[in-house]
């Protein structure tokens, strides 16, 4: 929260700089305020349907693939959210997933079909977890918010910064008295133009990282197993696949920076996510669930740092962890990496429009919807079916 | 002249405070109630799948039919038991959850029981049902001790006090039945 502070200040103290120079102080103050409310109104009916469309996800029912749709629904119970979000899946082999929604009441959460081949069911109540308490705790509203902040700065900085160096030479009002303290003002308001957007940059980039942090507590503390999320974080972590939709604006919301290099040193100060090695480390040395323990185990490697997790998140009591997934004891098989990597494929055929037949030989024949042919022949043993 | 103002500034602030105390304290006891409510839910959700499970399992297991029996007894006691105390209710939910993980554990023997689809979807419907129960019951938990600090810690803990907000019970699992393990018998099926 003071992060947010910190960047509001820095917004407010660029409207003033930037009035001051032009004349009056106040001025530019409401003006900054002006840009910022029309923006918040841009930003506000933008939906999110038009993200999950740039990201070609395909809106999935409970039946379409039950075991994700069953373990949303359980993080939604976990978490407390009033309606289960939409659920979609994005047809990429990259490893990540999204959640977007301002409001906990019309929210999304997006895997791509890579990561839902990859992970177990206790990985994947772990990434759902994340990403539902990006819901539950309203980062996207938070960081949206931020993001226009930013964009205010920027932009009055932009033209700011302009306009003084073009009307420069001039002394526009001399109310003020000695041209001195004009030049000062003057050179004040051009620093500040300059740093302003690196500032708030950075500002953002870390308030971005917190909340990345306060969703891996979250998930560890609905799924009361946080070895569950480290275990997918390190698949993810290892894989070099890039997602080919990311987008800059939304990249807070993945639960892995969709632009991260695959190799060298993640660039800390500016990266949407704090590093992966770091996150599965502080969750595998975490002894309970709770966010008094996330905290603790953060401090463990961060002697000097300051807290991460905000302090209404520490009040609560102790909270055990559990074992790995109870269903172990219904006897429940769960299906092998080729068992899901099919489920997944068919799925994706049959929300393409594809027909899918089964042949009784065990191979499964995937008919496109306006074949113009009344039968088809199994490759494999040569049976005809009537579609 | 002055002073009466601080005293009514005071006097609003008061009651500022009063009113956002005595919300919050109102919307935790209201997820407590919807929580509990939220179990009852999943735990309905569980009655309705069995018969389904029972059926696609009968065909497959015909010497297995003291185990199904059971299934489908327990399920009758925990609907029966619906309304008659926590206790009751947790008790036959208990031997429910055991009746089924006794079943579960015999399915290993039979082979194309496990390889049917119809089977598989019920048995990932149970495991899901089954964790939600326990989530569901997490969140109960979960949400009454966000509602027991607010109505212990300090400042709130007066408004609890003049506006008769108690502290709420956690849900324990008392019944022996729901922690046993399954007792699996190997003895080969009579032919």
């Amino acid at each position: 929260m003071i992060l947010v502070a910190a960047m509001g200040i820095l917004l407010l103290l660029v409207g003033y700089a930037l009035g001051l120079a032009f004349g009056s102080g106040i001025a530019g103050l409401v003006i900054a305020l002006v840009v910022w409310f029309f923006m918040n109104l841009i930003a506000y009916f933008q939906g999110d349907s038009i993200l999950l469309a740039m990201s070609r996800a395909i809106k999935i029912g409970p039946d379409d693939h039950p075991r994700l749709y069953n373990v949303v629904e359980e993080m939604k119970i976990a978490s407390g959210l009033e309606r289960i979000p939409d659920v979609y899946i994005i047809d990429d082999p990259a490893l990540n997933a999204f959640a977007t929604g301002r409001d906990p009441k019309k929210a999304s959460v997006a895997i791509t079909s890579g990561l839902l081949e990859k992970l177990n069911r206790d990985e994947l109540q772990g990434v759902i977890g994340h990403e539902v308490s990006h819901i539950k705790n309203r980062d996207v509203l938070l960081m949206t918010m931020c993001s226009i902040i930013l964009g205010t700065i920027v932009i009055l900085a932009w033209y700011g910064s302009r306009a003084l160096f073009f009307s420069g030479g001039n002394t526009r009002r001399s109310s003020k008295g000695g041209g001195q303290a004009q030049l000062i003002i003057f050179a004040v308001a051009i620093i500040l133009m300059i740093l302003a957007p690196i500032f708030a940059q950075l500002i953002y980039f870390a308030i971005s990282r917190k909340r990345e942090y306060l969703a891996d507590a979250s998930s560890a503390q609905y799924t009361r197993y946080p070895e569950g999320l480290a275990s997918a974080l390190e698949k993810i972590g290892a894989s070099t696949y890039q997602l080919k939709t990311a987008n800059q604006a939304t990249a807070p919301m993945y639960i892995s920076n969709p632009f991260r290099k695959s190799s060298g040193a993640p660039t800390a100060l500016t990266s949407t996510h704090p590093p992966i090695q770091e996150r599965i480390r502080i969750l595998r040395a975490m002894a309970g669930a709770s966010y008094a323990d996330y905290e603790r185990a953060y401090l463990q490697s961060h002697k000097a740092g300051g807290r991460v997790m905000p302090a209404s998140a520490l009040t609560a009591g102790a909270v055990g962890l559990r074992s790995a997934q109870p269903e172990a004891a219904l006897g429940a098989p769960q299906p092998s990496r080729l068992e899901r990597t099919r489920e997944v494929g068919d799925l994706l055929w049959q929300k393409s429009g594809y027909r899918i037949i089964d042949c009784g030989c065990g191979t499964r024949l995937k008919v496109p919807a306006n074949l113009g042919r009344v039968s088809v022949k199994c490759p494999h043993c040569g049976k005809t079916h009537n579609i | 002249m002055i002073a009466v103002y601080v005293i009514a500034g005071i006097i609003v602030v008061l009651c500022i405070f009063f009113i956002f105390a005595y919300n919050g304290l109102v919307r935790l006891r209201n997820q407590v109630k919807n929580a509990w409510a939220q179990i009852d839910v999943q735990l309905k959700r569980r009655h309705d799948l069995i018969p389904n499970l029972v059926e696609t399992v009968k065909g497959y297991m015909k010497f297995e039919r003291d185990t199904l029996e059971a299934v489908t007894k327990a399920r009758t006691t925990a609907q029966q038991a619906i309304g008659s105390g926590v206790g009751a209710q947790a008790k036959a939910e208990g031997e429910l959850s055991s009746a089924l993980t006794r079943l579960l554990a015999v399915v290993e023997n039979y082979p194309d029981l496990k390889a049917n689809k119809s089977f598989l979807d019920l048995q990932e419907q149970l495991t899901s049902t089954e964790n939600k129960i326990s989530f569901s019951r997490q969140f109960f938990n979960d949400s009454v001790l966000s509602y027991n600090n607010q109505t212990q810690m300090f400042p709130s803990n007066i408004v609890a006090g003049m506006t008769g907000f108690k502290q709420s019970e956690f849900f324990e699992v008392k019944a022996e039945a729901e922690r046993e393990a399954p007792k699996v018998s190997f003895e080969q099926p009579k032919t």
